[in-house]
């Protein structure tokens, strides 16, 4: 921020910035879940899309606060999603072994 | 920088079943033959031990940098929980024997998860409710998809693990803001900042987010859509758990953030509850009568009762707390109890979970058919059982507090879910006989013979059970 104040950029990046960006990530995760209507991998990647969004909250937060907790938390944020992404991919692994497709319109044996 | 050695005393239970679960792990790994029995004792006896620590713990006090708490509350919760996930893994496992699916990790997964529960429950800080909300989550992911064969299973797997993550993303973002916005992740330091002054937008931005992610946890209306689909799909046993340690855990939980943290914001959040409360309660009860699948109906009929003591959170005192923790121990040992029942529907070696099944079995089976019978006038809230109690104090503490409408409109949820409850017994009891069950196991017939007398007993001694839920709501006021 007080770089492009020096050199005298003529946008000055503040933090609702970094929100609004994070802000439109965030949606477009929950769309990505919500309308997707291929397969199982698309919605994976939303959910990791939402999780990186709020990961540029924390660390802009952070920045803004000059607080480090939530770059911790961050971190602990990564850490999660990792697993959360393993745990998620081998279910879908198990899902494909026994229905022989990924597809969102395959997972309809139930109804509610 | 010099940094003082944190207290481990306080976390002492969780520390010993991490520890034990990683032993357990290898053990299992090493033992050559099938493990599992031994492996589900040693899990239970690890959870009585936690208990245990737990009980004798030291005074209410904060450790690990004020992330990790402990007080009365939070030893009633636990000892709720453990007691709910130790119940439930004896039908686990002779479920997956019956099924020859046993294998050792199964009871280790409950074993994860019911420490993730611990971790949140102790949770005062946004961090430390993360964690132990998705260590828990990521080992319900697991369970649901456990028996991978089952084209259902595995699709109440995916379910689960889509609409739990959204979930999580959800209560993520809602951290985030929070931080952001009152510039700490410190429940202490949370409720001192919402104190002071008027609260910026974000934050209670921020607050219905966590309140949405929370309430897809317990499976409250308008986040409920995965239950019934889930609760389908995984094995009945599973089910079994998922309808009660994380609930419990959830409930407990949702309670500890509301009023501890945010209690400066009541204002705002309780409109937010009442909501989800009455939407609960209603579509409970009325979404459940065209159910054809008892375990589908279960799911329709735990989000009712999260509807229900969700009036205790609504009220926001002590007396609330007190009516929701007693709703709890109460709908634990009635969900117990029914779902050992459900497990035991077995005709010819093959489990069948249709209420149709059901019909007749006043005449063939008629310990199961007592058993079921009591247990469905307890959830109806009936008088001479312990589910009655239950929505009592709820209904009594909305009352005090001047919530008569949310009482009448619960009161009246519950009439109309009575109908479902009260059309299984007429099944049961007037229908002619279908095909007549197997006799059930040992553990099952235990497990559902002594919830159905418990729902007497407590009805009739609810004294020293409502004193533990006082002492325990008294302990979450203070602090």
């Amino acid at each position: 921020m007080s770089e492009a104040a020096t050199t005298g950029g003529f946008l000055t990046i503040g933090l609702s910035h970094y929100l609004t960006v994070s802000a439109i990530l965030f949606t477009l995760g929950i769309f990505g879940i919500f309308l997707n209507r291929k397969n199982l991998i698309v919605i994976m990647m939303s959910i990791e899309l939402m999780l990186l969004a709020v990961n540029i909250n924390f660390v802009a937060f952070s920045s803004f606060l000059g607080d480090l907790v939530g770059q911790v938390f961050t971190m602990l944020v990564l850490t999660v999603a990792a697993a959360e992404a393993a745990i998620g991919l081998a279910i879908v692994v198990v899902f494909y072994r026994s229905r022989r497709s990924i597809e969102v319109e395959d997972i309809n044996q139930m109804k509610g | 920088m010099l940094t003082e050695m944190p207290l481990f005393a306080p976390a002492f239970p969780e520390i010993f079943m991490a520890i034990s679960a990683l032993v357990l792990l290898l053990l299992g790994v090493f033992l050559k033959k099938d493990s599992t029995n031994l492996i589900t004792v040693l899990v239970v006896i690890v959870m009585a031990v936690a208990a245990g620590l737990s009980i004798q713990g030291p005074e209410a006090t904060t450790t690990f940098g004020r992330l990790f708490v402990i007080n009365g509350f939070t030893v009633f919760a636990k000892v709720l929980t453990l007691m709910g996930a130790a119940l439930t893994l004896f039908l686990i496992n002779t479920w997956a024997h019956d099924e020859k699916v046993a294998r050792f990790e199964l009871p280790l997964l409950i074993l994860f998860a019911t420490i993730g529960m611990m971790m949140m429950i102790s949770a005062n800080d946004l961090i430390s409710l993360y964690v132990g909300l998705e260590l828990q989550s990521l080992s319900l992911y697991v369970l649901a998809a456990y028996h991978r064969d089952s084209q259902r299973a595995t699709e109440a797997g995916v379910k689960y693990f889509v609409l739990g993550a959204l979930a999580s993303g959800l209560l993520l973002y809602g951290s985030s803001l929070v931080y952001g916005f009152a510039g700490t992740t410190n429940f202490e330091g949370l409720a001192g900042a919402m104190k002071t002054g008027p609260n910026a937008i974000g934050v209670i931005v921020g607050v219905v987010f966590v309140i949405a992610g929370l309430a897809f946890k317990v499976s409250a209306v308008p986040f409920h859509m995965w239950t019934p689909d889930v609760y389908e799909g995984a094995p009945t046993p599973i089910t079994a758990f998922f309808s009660i340690a994380p609930k419990i855990a959830g409930l407990c939980l949702f309670l500890r953030v509301l009023v501890g943290p945010f209690a400066a914001m009541i204002e705002q959040w309780q409109q937010v509850i009442i909501l989800i409360s009455v939407l609960s309660m209603v579509w409970g009860s009325v979404a459940a009568i065209a159910q054809k699948s008892i375990k589908r109906l279960m799911a329709y009929s735990s989000i009712g009762h999260v509807g229900y003591a969700l009036i205790g959170l609504v009220v926001g005192n002590e007396e609330g707390a007190r009516g929701l923790l007693f709703y709890m121990l109460v709908y634990l040992f009635m969900n117990v109890g029914t779902f050992a029942v459900i497990l035991s529907m077995r005709v010819k070696g093959r489990y069948v979970e249709q209420i149709s099944d059901l019909s007749g079995i006043g005449r063939t089976n008629k310990g199961i058919a007592m058993a079921l019978g009591v247990l469905m006038f307890s959830m109806a809230g009936i008088p001479p059982m312990a589910g009655f109690l239950g929505k009592y104090f709820i209904f009594v503490a909305a009352v005090n507090a001047g919530f008569v409408t949310l009482a009448v409109l619960g009161l009246l949820a519950s009439v109309v879910g009575a109908y479902y409850y009260l059309r299984l017994i007429k099944i049961m009891y007037f229908d002619e006989p279908a095909a007549a069950f197997d006799p059930p196991s040992l553990t099952t017939g235990i497990i559902m013979g002594v919830s159905g007398v418990l729902m007497l007993v407590i009805f009739i001694v609810p004294a020293p059970l409502v004193n533990g839920a006082e002492a325990a709501a008294k302990a979450l006021f203070l602090g």
